[in-house]
């Protein structure tokens, strides 16, 4: 079974429809790419399934469970939006790492606040800190990062940055990891030790969903691609199927476009 | 006389501190309270709170301190200050502190709304609750960006202070324009000025440290 099932999402902004009938599934383990220009609404779709945003139809089901449907008007309480969110991991494009905090800070942080809704924290807190505290630094060495645990943000380049932010991503495990777009804010040079962390969690079978505008990286990590152009998915199947010998006439002059440069 | 008037003066700073302190301690946490009223999503409450910092910033300080300490006794038939030194302060205080909470809820308003969207939106993707993202993320970013105009408006008050006079509290200026009218004496006018200048140099080595102090992140 799916571990994740998106079916018929709707998003629109006042009377500009950035989303129409978007449905895929996506199986444990594997990792999808979603390709297209800018403003073709992948950002947003992964900003539904984060509930940063929230659909105007449709629905998404992790594992089984429905986590939104449009067609049940709930006003959800915090705490159920909370748990939700958590099934999703967001990487972002512009990493938004906690400034005032050193790369295990933001690693750990969050997990920390969640120990501490825990029953047993107040009598196993000193164990369950230090375990948090383990796991982050297995986290930041994982990602080749272990000489820089306590540095602040300012003080790492993009592409430590970057990974700062997947380690922080992957500490509460959630079930699908999302990027959006994890290389564009960086040097060219700095890209390739992003993607090559990204290609180690493939390797690893984490589930993930990559908006990205790396052809060549979308073919040789994910499982699935999708192409999309003006909110709709105009294309999807095996990445390196769509990828070289893409069907649809539209996906065609995309990917002949980058293959231009 | 020198003597005389030194310690004439330290009882007037001893005043001017006291409103000061009182003034900050009360308007720091309104202001931010002020400032999610200015940021609220339900209408008529920003609406209210935009009028309310109209109106205060819009007249002077010195009016609504006037109206503060005589009003009530006016209207209400007993005054509620009592008619000591002690009374004359609190009714000081509290014009003080809505009038620089208002001024400060702006401030606020401006260092959260420049923190990137981003931030609040990584806490939460992240799980966290709403409280949680202001304690732990924006509240110390925008510390950070509200130094700097918020030392401004703090060097203001100090000298602020010095508008008690109006409803007869002992505070520094007054203290030092009690030599001219009684004596003719002009030098405690200046000797009051260095009293000032002293409090202000203070803050701002204050304000340098905590600047210092918050440089460690951008």
């Amino acid at each position: 079974m799916a571990i994740l099932e998106v079916n018929n999402i709707e998003k629109h902004f006042g009377a500009t429809k950035v989303l129409e009938n978007v449905s895929f599934s996506l199986e444990e383990g594997k990792a999808l790419a979603i390709i297209g220009s800018s403003g073709s609404g992948k950002t947003t779709l992964l900003r539904c399934l984060n509930f940063l945003e929230r659909p105007n139809g449709g629905s998404i089901a992790v594992r089984g469970e429905t986590l939104f449907d449009a067609s049940v008007p709930a006003r959800e309480h915090e705490k159920e939006l909370r748990k939700k969110r958590l099934h999703f991991g967001m990487v972002f494009q512009a990493f938004h790492l906690f400034p005032q905090y050193t790369a295990l800070e933001n690693v750990t942080l969050a997990e920390r606040l969640l120990a501490q809704e825990q029953p047993d924290f107040k009598q196993r807190r000193r164990e369950i800190l230090q375990e948090i505290e383990k796991h982050g630094q297995q986290l930041l060495e994982r990602m080749g990062l272990a000489e820089r645990m306590h540095h602040y943000p300012h003080q790492l380049s993009g592409g430590q940055q970057q990974r700062v932010a997947i380690a922080r991503a992957l500490a509460l495990q959630p079930d699908i990891l999302c990027f959006d777009e994890p290389t564009s804010a960086l040097d060219p040079e700095l890209t390739g030790e992003v993607l090559k962390v990204i290609r180690s969690l493939a390797k690893q079978r984490t589930t993930m969903i990559i908006v990205t505008h790396e052809m060549a990286f979308a073919r040789d990590v994910a499982d699935s691609v999708i192409f999309m152009d003006g909110g709709v998915i105009v294309e999807q199947g095996d990445a390196r199927d769509v990828i070289e010998h893409p069907r649809e006439e539209r996906t065609r002059q995309f990917l002949a476009r980058y293959a231009q440069g | 006389m020198f003597w005389t008037v030194t310690q004439s003066l330290l009882n007037g700073l001893a005043t001017t501190f006291e409103i000061f302190i009182f003034t900050l301690l009360f308007s720091l946490p309104l202001g931010l309270a002020l400032a999610f009223g200015l940021m609220s999503k339900f209408r008529p409450l920003r609406y209210l709170i935009q009028v309310l910092v109209w109106v205060i910033r819009g007249t002077p300080l010195m009016l609504q301190l006037i109206i503060i300490f005589y009003g009530p006794g006016l209207w209400l038939s007993h005054n509620i200050w009592s008619g000591n030194e002690t009374g004359r302060i609190t009714a000081t205080v509290v014009a003080f502190a809505i009038n620089y909470a208002c001024y400060f809820s702006v401030i606020f308003r401006g260092g959260i709304e420049g923190i990137p969207v981003g931030q609040r939106e990584a806490g939460q993707v992240l799980g966290m609750t709403r409280s949680q993202i202001f304690f732990r993320i924006t509240l110390l970013q925008m510390v950070k960006r509200v130094v700097p105009p918020m030392s401004n408006e703090i060097i203001t008050l100090v000298k602020d202070t010095s508008l008690a006079r109006i409803i007869a509290a002992y505070e520094l200026t007054f203290a030092g324009y009690s030599f001219m009218k009684s004596a003719g004496l002009t030098w405690p006018l200046f000797y009051t000025g260095v009293f000032y200048l002293i409090f202000v140099g203070i803050l701002t080595l204050l304000f340098n440290y905590i600047e210092r102090k918050l440089g460690y992140f951008r």
